[in-house]
């Protein structure tokens, strides 16, 4: 038990050394710690939001609003479906529950029908299974004329999942143009998006650029027409939207767009020539700036708003046909909200309307002082825990020290190599690491009292003390590191935070009392030849 | 220099006899928890109730907390709790979950941003919509199933079934009374406290195995004591190791407690209450339910027979 070969020492003293250069960085600033040359370890430990501050925001796709929007495009669809020649007779198409429905006037035509609506089933290739499609919708057509084209449910998963993604690149192409934080974006299970942004002092406005759908359409305004009352007189194909910033002023449009947000090619924050305020300017395509000159040629005099997710920001009167494929919004902004009107914009909008169903923001000041009040607490304890050793063990209880001290720093090291997050609950996961760790040395040293007492030489003790106690806190430990991976693949948040430093406290622990400590007690019978034990 | 011994050598303190009085204390104290649990209840926090909670820092003033409750109680979002918490200028406001789905809750806290604006920093925002703290909860008992589980079957590999039921009850009992804990003190019960509980499930484990590692190693030696004595003995034998193990691990959780910060010190209360019921079932629950499951001696001899038989190491 307490022979070592040369390779062996040195094999050990390398993984210990290799744990302990890991965690150096990690007393240095990050600067410092950048101007290091290149062959030196630079990583740093991730510090959790609750430790350095920022904001962790879980967004979900809001089925509802995206099954809604979309059967409303569907009811389009068949009615343009249905004018074709022969034309088909039906009453009461509309959205019903989470499909659309409609009623056949002439029986014999089912068939056509059949055949009319059997595209707009839309399949969804799905790539991830191998080319099997999905259809988006079911459809029925009954005996007595009634059709239902209903979402149906692998249609709608499928759905969702491509919405995630596409919204994961949308967000990051927002919030990289912030170009301030290194934020992290992951899928959540199966329709959230987690967004977290570390050290991000303003919380509100990352909610503005991530949460909004950002969807701008052009309409026109409906006769010379602007209004304070809810629901005035409106005509068949127009819709009442409000305005962004007057409450109360509400607008009738007309329901189909000229333009949307997809015409667009660039926008930039910029100022008007004239009023000196901050707008937004924007390019269009060729075939937006085809359409845009045709409209505004026909309809000079009148009035086009300018919508953004079903608010007006502004409805300026049409001077002159607007030709060149440029134009500006403006609308009461700020130099930021310009801005970041520009970024929603260019980056593009969102496919579907997302809700925040989970935040937790933590402002700077309170995670450095949970950081320090952390640091604090840790310093203490390993001095407080440390002594007490020396107290009860004497000489062997400095070993178990340096066997703890080491233990604690190479936790820090391999967090630091895996990138894993220190969070405060993993703060107290290295502490109650301390605590239990020392008792590895504690099973280690009084099993070598009671073998001396028993009357066994000082050397023969030591090994037999080793060997009996080493099978003991394998199993003591192996049963807390099941305990601690469990929590890390369930766990969520603090749990998870917990669970990684205690699972890597463990496993230094079982590593320190097999090779560290016994290296150190070996060498120490080695060179003082002890005849007695005083423990 | 002579060392510190809190436990003079050979004690020989009768555990299994006093069994007849510490065991219905501890079915006592799970009973009790049990009952208060669905009685009382615990202070469920956000994380399982849904709802808001926000932190502020007033800039240098004292907070007005009668001023600030009237004016959030007057947005008509519920009842609003209003607290200091650590120092003087830290004010924790709590709101319980909107009735209208996930875009209430935001609504609700812009208002209450509104109508405290720029008197203070807004050191913590934490928002948990009504889907999500469902499906926390719910993870969260899975979490310790999983690991009950897991821990029982690795135990069974290692000793016997009874050392696997009983480590599994001696860590539910712990986990019972730290349940217990939280219903008697109302501290607020969220996912960290779930943190807490499960690192006092893992504490509880190692000391049960360490206990049942000395219990299973004097059977073997003796066969002709009783039981009873040879589970005494064992933890007679252990005793040193315990409340020297006991003593590091509570010195590190109570620096914790006093300078860890207002954040964790609810978190930190609780593992130092866990940590001690661990202590108390390993010994008085662990142990005796050995006695209780018809522990043979003879069942662990034939083991022996078996290891002896292939030629392998201990």
């Amino acid at each position: 038990m307490l022979h070592f070969s040369r390779w062996k020492m040195i094999a050990i003293l390398a993984v210990v050394l290799v744990g302990i250069l890991a965690a150096v960085p990690n007393l240095f600033s990050k600067e410092t710690v950048d101007s290091w040359p290149s062959w030196m370890p630079k990583r740093q430990l991730v510090l959790g939001l609750d430790l350095q501050g920022g904001a962790y925001l879980l967004y979900e796709v809001d089925r509802q609003d995206y099954v809604q929007r979309r059967l409303r495009t569907l009811v389009s669809e068949i009615r343009t479906a249905m004018l074709e020649d022969p034309r088909i007779g039906y009453s009461g198409l509309g959205v019903q529950g989470q499909g659309v429905q409609l009623r056949i006037r002439d029986l014999s035509q089912l068939d056509l029908v059949r055949q009319r609506l059997e595209p707009l089933r839309n399949p969804l290739s799905n790539s991830l299974l191998g080319g099997t499609a999905v259809n988006e919708f079911d459809l029925s057509v009954g005996s007595d004329g009634l059709v239902q084209m209903t979402y149906s449910q692998a249609g709608l998963t499928q759905r969702v999942r491509s919405i995630v993604d596409q919204s994961i690149e949308v967000i990051a192409r927002r919030i990289d143009q912030l170009g301030t934080v290194e934020p992290s974006i992951q899928r959540q299970g199966e329709d959230r998006i987690l967004v977290e942004a570390p050290g991000l002092g303003d919380p509100e406005r990352l909610k503005n650029l991530v949460g909004q759908t950002a969807q701008l359409t052009f309409h026109l305004v409906d006769g010379s027409f602007q209004t304070g009352q809810a629901e005035p007189q409106r005509k068949p194909g127009t819709i009442v939207l409000p305005a962004l910033d007057s409450p109360g002023v509400n607008y009738i449009l007309e329901e189909a767009p000229l333009l949307t947000g997809e015409d667009l090619t660039d926008a930039q924050a910029t100022f008007d020539q004239r009023s000196n305020e901050p707008v937004v300017s924007f390019r269009l395509t060729t075939g937006g700036a085809q359409t845009f000159g045709k409209v505004t040629q026909v309809n000079v005099n009148r009035a086009f708003a300018i919508v953004l997710d079903d608010k007006v920001i502004s409805a300026p009167v049409i001077r002159e046909p607007i030709l060149g494929g440029s134009g500006q919004i403006s609308g009461n902004f700020s130099i930021q909200s310009a801005n970041d009107l520009a970024i929603l914009l260019r980056a593009g909008s969102l496919p579907a309307k997302l809700t925040i169903v989970e935040e937790r923001n933590v402002g700077p000041g309170l995670g450095a002082d949970s950081i320090r009040a952390g640091k604090i607490a840790s310093i203490i304890a390993t001095v407080a825990v440390c002594a007490f050793m020396v107290m009860t063990y004497g000489f062997l209880g400095w070993l178990a020290n340096i066997a703890v001290i080491v233990n604690v720093i190479m936790i820090f090291g391999i967090m630091t190599i895996l990138g894993a997050t220190l969070s405060l609950p993993g703060i107290a996961g290295v502490i109650i690491t301390v605590g239990t760790a020392v008792d590895s040395n504690v099973l280690i040293y009084e099993r070598i009292r009671e073998e001396f007492r028993s009357g066994r030489s000082a050397i023969a003790s030591i090994d037999a003390g080793f060997h009996r106690a080493l099978g003991t806190i394998l199993d003591a430990n192996v049963t807390t590191l099941i305990a601690a991976i469990v929590l890390f693949y369930l766990g969520s948040g603090p749990i998870r935070g917990f669970a990684v430093t205690h699972a890597i406290g463990v496993a230094t622990t079982i590593f320190t009392a097999f090779t560290f400590t016994r290296l150190m007690v070996a060498l120490w019978v080695r060179w003082r030849r002890p005849t007695k034990i005083s423990l | 220099m002579r060392h510190l011994r809190l436990v003079p050598d050979n004690t020989a303190i009768p555990f299994m006899r006093m069994r007849k009085f510490t065991f219905p204390v501890a079915a006592f104290l799970s009973i009790m928890s049990v009952i208060l649990f669905f009685t009382v209840g615990p202070n469920y926090g956000i994380d399982f109730l849904g709802g808001t909670v926000i932190e502020i820092q007033t800039k240098d003033a004292k907070p007005d907390l009668g001023k600030i409750r009237g004016e959030l109680n007057g947005l008509g979002i519920g009842d609003v709790q209003v607290q200091t918490i650590g120092d003087d200028n830290s004010v924790l406001i709590r709101i319980g979950q909107q009735p209208g789905g996930e875009a209430a809750q935001q609504e609700a806290i812009a208002k209450i941003k509104a109508t405290i604006g720029d008197e203070a920093e807004f050191r913590r925002t934490e928002i948990v919509g009504p889907r999500v703290s469902g499906e926390l909860a719910f993870n969260g008992a899975i979490a310790m199933i999983v690991t009950f589980a897991a821990i029982a079957v690795y135990v069974w590999f290692r000793f016997e079934w009874q050392f696997a039921v009983g480590s599994i009850i001696s860590a539910a009992n712990v986990v019972v009374m730290t349940f217990g804990f939280y219903v008697v003190t109302q501290h607020e019960f969220n996912l960290t406290s779930l943190a807490a509980i499960l690192t006092t499930v893992g504490y509880s484990l190692n000391d049960t195995v360490v206990v049942y590692d000395r219990i299973r190693e004097t059977l073997r030696k003796y066969k002709k004591i009783s039981l009873g004595d040879l589970i005494d003995r064992a933890i007679n034998d252990m005793l040193g190791r315990t409340v020297i193990t006991t003593m590091t691990t509570l010195i590190a959780l109570l620096s914790l407690y006093i300078f860890g910060g207002e954040v964790i010190r609810a978190f930190t209360l609780a593992m130092i209450f866990g940590v001690i019921a661990a202590i108390f079932s390993s010994i008085c629950v662990a142990a005796p339910v050995l006695i209780y499951f018809g522990l043979r001696q003879d069942a662990l001899d034939e083991k022996k027979k078996d290891a002896d038989a292939k030629p392998q190491k201990a």
